[in-house]
């Protein structure tokens, strides 16, 4: 019997912990075939493109030492496997999975391959010594978000486009409304759940939903610009964030700001150490301060001192002197999460099935 | 003018001949395509067709993964094709797929973690009732009063779908993992895992499944009564009724036959390949079957090799798109090439073309 | 006036745009039905038509010129279905399909380059003071002119079939090919036409996804909406006007799930929004119950291919 318990969040996740490192130290590499499996189409204009950016950043530092390959619109399950084995069966050194849903097909191949690197995206599982895990802290863009929803609102009303209930979406849900209502006491936050990652015309219905019910600041946690297509059509009264790219086309209204995910450092940084020979298994969650997370330029949409708060907030956390779950911090229910002054443990986050309270309504289950 | 006129009865030599000059065109239209997009249409080609089976470095992988691929398409283009003949036109296989999945995996789980080897027969069983319970709706309603099978059985697929996004968010969700959708991973769990059965061949019980259906398949349409009365009220459906088909019960049959192997699929993909229960477990097998059963002519054995081919084309499909850079949506361009052609040249089989003055009218 | 935290006049006026494309493909389906011709690659002429249009309407800098460029880019598409189904008598299921599989990759392939560029706008046609009426004018006259276009069609289309000898012609067509062929009238050529104009319809439909309720491209941009079209022709029982309803409902009942959980409304998501599936086949299976099958009003030879044999 091989029940495999798996490792719970919190025992086994820090900030960039080093596991094993011995073990997996590689010796250098003159040149690295590196590999991509996306989830989407490069053309989707957020997740996938950004990851895809990451990829020719790395061919871009390392010119001729590096061969980098990809395969778009990989299912989850089954077909993630042939994938994966195809490309280490091809000489690749390192291979990026870059979905959540690739958790297992990554550990399953990773141990038939023991030669070949494996990183998996915003997943927990490190089954073998191959395999590392990376994630970005994407809840603190959400703060300097919801700082701006806060301040900007006229109709107190704020909004948030989720796409599935899971730890992610509710830990950015989270840390917008706490920043909103921290500088906003009266600002009300409404959910919509699309139950979809990519669905341009639901998450333009779900933009308009919002808006009709008086919401003027949207924030949104699925992949395409719709709603901002949709805040775009109301003539600057309602405005919103890039989500996962800068989405700069609507600049400098309604989109104000944005959370960039920006995967280059952490690729090249990966991809250098197998040249160098320093490769070692990692579980890194890296935020604002590892560059993974970037907040785009705040327009001139947004009054100047506004701007200067969400800046010195942004820098804040980046400088680590601010986390943004520090208590008091109750749950929903109205029962203590967070003392004063505590900061929230990391496995409380990757597990977060919660709202804080002040939030109406329910997470669907 | 060209004018077609129908044979008397297909011709045996087309009939094995139209698949090649369908791949051929598909070559050369394919080949068009890729040297527009900037590559060599040669490499593209060769990536596509031989590479999964040929190229030393992957076809020791590949070639089994064709039939893991082909496995649950074939069973269910086997189940539709019946109906099909018969006039049956049940095309919500996916959602009977999905269904299959779900309740194998729900009880599966409800027995977790008893671990007797009488988990995993239980589960197929309630896979392969999952699937015929799906169908029987839309055949009940047809026998019952009268409903159009293909609209009511295409709609239950994305009831389907949303039963399995809450499944996966709710009542099936992972215990242990860590809030996010998704089932346990069944394929790890020994007492319901459907493993590969002999190494580095890609048999597991859903392929060895496929090759009995599709033998039982070939039994049923040569040699039993069912089998003559599926064809019959194809081919003439009055006549039918006077030899004494029961309409309703063919139907019920059909329908019931089609759901239950591809609910079997969904089993057998749930346990071994996918693993788990979650929102996008579903990747169009139901879909692409009704297809494969066509490029089969409906027949078991063509089924069998179009299933293969079909495989093929995903598999060094996929091999292209990383090998190569081209984007995955040439590939499925490239398919979609595929099938019309295949589609298209069945013609030569069932007509001659013949040149003809054009008629004074 | 609010009902639940919800403004019935902004919710219909919402649910009258969002159900613009789904109700273009429905009818232009209904059409290709009305001939015989079971069409299930509408998706892929949907996201065809985004795709194209969307082009078209970039590089002309005109939106009009965009919907035409859409209508176009689906109707060629469907000319491929035309010419299988009917001149190489192929499968209308599976060739319905694989259109949909071709669709969806060259709309791909076209769109590379496009994400990112926002095209011209489609805006409010000024009515005046109509558009101040209380309520009305919320509800009716403050839409863009595809809005009001994709109604006149649906009239369009109804006369047509009802009162003129084209839409006889059409249903004798649907109805028994044999005989409208003994009759005199080309079968294969006016099914070629209903192909057309289904495919053009539902090109448009796709247009106005990447023109006007999400102006931009990208991948997969019209994510199952041609699928929904299909059902609700069947809902409709090929009846034009209640394509219209159809529409709205299906519409409908997203934008209000949508609005009930932007207000606050504690629902269960997953089974409102399988709700306008199962109410399809409710109706589905009342009307073919109640009055056999003539009240269901489905073409007889829906789905057959034909050959001439003399």
């Amino acid at each position: 019997m091989q029940r495999r318990t798996i490792l719970k969040g919190g025992a086994a996740l820090g900030f960039a912990t080093m596991m094993g490192g011995k073990l997996a130290m590689a010796q250098v590499l003159e040149k690295v075939k590196a590999g991509f499996i996306y989830v989407g189409p490069i053309g989707d204009g957020g997740w996938t493109f950004q990851h895809h950016q990451g990829a020719l950043a790395v061919q871009e530092q390392f010119g001729d030492k590096v061969e980098i390959v990809w395969q778009e619109n990989v299912p989850e399950g089954a077909d993630a496997e042939r994938a994966l084995t195809q490309m280490a069966l091809s000489g690749c050194n390192i291979i990026f999975t870059t979905s959540f849903g690739y958790m297992d097909p990554t550990n399953a191949v990773a141990a038939k391959f023991p030669d070949v690197k494996f990183e998996h995206a915003t997943g927990y599982k490190r089954d073998s010594a191959n395999v590392s895990t990376y994630n970005a802290r994407f809840y603190e863009g959400r703060a300097v978000q919801g700082h701006i929803a806060g301040k900007m609102t006229k109709s107190n009303k704020i909004g948030y486009i989720g796409s599935f209930p899971i730890p992610e979406v509710i830990m950015g849900i989270n840390s917008y409304y706490l920043h909103a209502k921290k500088v906003n006491p009266a600002v009300e936050l409404s959910v919509v759940w699309a139950f979809t990652w990519f669905d341009p015309a639901k998450e333009a219905d779900a933009a308009k939903a919002l808006i009709d019910q008086g919401v003027d600041v949207i924030a949104s946690h699925t992949d395409s610009t719709a709603p901002l297509a949709e805040a775009a059509k109301t003539g600057g009264k309602v405005i919103g964030f890039g989500q996962a790219s800068d989405m700069s086309e609507y600049k400098p209204s309604p989109r104000v700001s944005s959370i960039i995910d920006n995967w280059a450092p952490y690729y090249i940084k990966r991809v250098g150490a197998l040249l160098d020979g320093t490769y070692a298994q990692v579980d890194v969650w890296e935020g604002i301060a590892g560059g993974e997370v970037l907040i785009g330029e705040i327009t001139d949409a947004v009054p100047a001192d506004v701007k200067a708060e969400a800046e010195a907030m942004r820098d804040a956390i980046g400088a680590g002197t601010y986390h943004p779950f520090t208590g008091p911090i109750n749950k929903q229910d109205g029962s203590v999460w967070l003392a004063d002054g505590a900061v929230a443990p990391d496995g409380d986050l990757l597990g977060m099935n919660f709202y804080v309270e002040g939030i109406v309504g329910d997470i669907p289950s | 003018m060209l004018r077609l006129e129908k044979r008397p009865s297909p011709s045996r030599t087309w009939a094995w001949a139209t698949p090649v000059l369908a791949v051929v065109l598909t070559m050369i239209a394919g080949g068009i395509m890729f040297a527009a997009l900037g590559k060599d249409p040669v490499e593209a080609i060769r990536t596509i067709f031989w590479d999964p089976l040929f190229n030393p470095q992957f076809a020791s992988y590949s070639r089994p993964q064709l039939l893991v691929k082909a496995g649950p398409l074939i069973l269910i283009a086997v189940g539709l094709s019946l109906g099909f003949r018969a006039g049956i036109w049940n095309i919500g296989a996916e959602g009977q797929y999905i269904m299959g999945a779900i309740f194998a995996a729900g009880v599966g789980l409800a027995l977790y973690p008893v671990e007797t080897r009488w988990v995993f027969p239980l589960m197929v069983v309630a896979g392969i009732f999952g699937g015929w319970l799906w169908a029987m709706i839309p055949a009940v309603l047809k026998t019952r009063f009268n409903t159009n099978e293909i609209l009511v059985s295409l709609l239950l697929v994305y009831v389907a779908q949303n039963i399995l996004a809450s499944m996966s968010l709710g009542l099936l969700r992972n215990p242990e993992g860590g809030g996010f959708p998704g089932s346990r991973n069944l394929s790890q769990i020994p007492a319901m895992a459907n493993p590969e059965l002999i190494a580095g061949t890609g048999m597991h019980w859903g392929v060895v499944a496929a090759f009995v259906v599709v033998i039982a398949a070939y039994v049923l349409l040569q040699r039993h009564i069912l089998g003559y009365h599926i064809k019959l009220a194809g081919q003439a459906p009055r006549a039918a009724r006077f030899a004494g088909v029961n309409p309703t019960r063919l139907t019920v049959l059909c329908m019931g036959i089609s759901g239950a192997l591809a609910g079997m699929a969904g089993m057998f993909e749930v346990t071994g390949p996918a693993g788990q229960i979650s929102i996008d477990f579903n990747t169009g097998y139901g879909f692409t079957a009704i297809i494969v059963a066509f490029l089969g002519r409906l027949n078991p054995i063509g089924i069998l090799l179009a299933g293969l081919l079909m495989a093929l084309t995903y598999i060094g499909g996929e091999l292209a798109s990383f090998m190569l850079s081209l984007p995955s949506a040439a590939i499925q361009a490239f398919q979609g090439m595929l099938l019309f052609f295949l589609l298209a040249v069945d013609l030569l089989t069932n007509y001659r073309i013949r040149l003809k003055k054009r008629e004074i009218a | 006036m609010d009902i639940g935290g919800i403004n019935p006049a902004i919710l219909i006026a919402s649910l009258m745009v969002a159900s613009v494309p789904i109700m273009l493909a429905a009818i232009g389906e209904l059409v290709v039905e009305k001939a015989g011709v079971l069409n299930l690659g509408v998706e892929g002429m949907m996201i065809i038509g985004a795709i194209c249009g969307f082009v078209l309407a970039v590089y002309s800098g005109s939106a009009v010129m965009g919907f035409v460029g859409g209508a176009l880019g689906g109707a060629v598409l469907s000319l491929v279905f035309g010419l299988l189904t009917q001149f190489m008598l192929t499968n209308q299921v599976a060739t319905g399909l694989a259109l949909t599989l071709f669709g969806q990759g060259l709309s791909s392939m076209i769109g590379q380059g496009y994400n990112g560029i926002k095209p011209p706008a489609t805006t409010a046609l000024p009515l005046g003071p109509l558009a101040e009426i209380p309520v009305l004018g919320t509800i009716l006259f403050r839409h863009d002119w595809m809005v009001y276009t994709s109604i006149l069609i649906i009239a369009a289309v109804w006369a047509v079939l009802k009162y003129t000898r084209t839409g006889l012609i059409l249903r004798a067509v649907g109805e028994s090919h044999d005989a409208a062929h003994a009759l005199g009238y080309k079968v294969v050529r006016i099914r070629i036409f209903a192909i057309l104009f289904g495919g053009a319809m539902a090109g448009l439909g796709g247009a106005y996804v990447s023109l006007v309720r999400v102006p931009q491209w990208t991948d997969g941009i019209t994510a199952g909406a041609g699928w929904i079209a299909l059902a609700i022709v069947v809902f409709a029982s090929w009846r034009p006007w209640r394509v219209l309803i159809g529409a709205y409902l299906f519409g409908g009942i997203t934008v209000l799930q949508l609005n009930l959980q932007a207000a606050g409304a504690a629902i269960p998501v997953e089974y409102l929004s399988m709700s306008p599936y199962l109410i399809t086949i409710l109706v589905l299976v009342i009307m073919s119950s109640g009055r056999g099958k003539a009240a269901l009003n489905a073409p007889a030879a829906l789905g057959q291919n034909f050959h001439a044999s003399r």
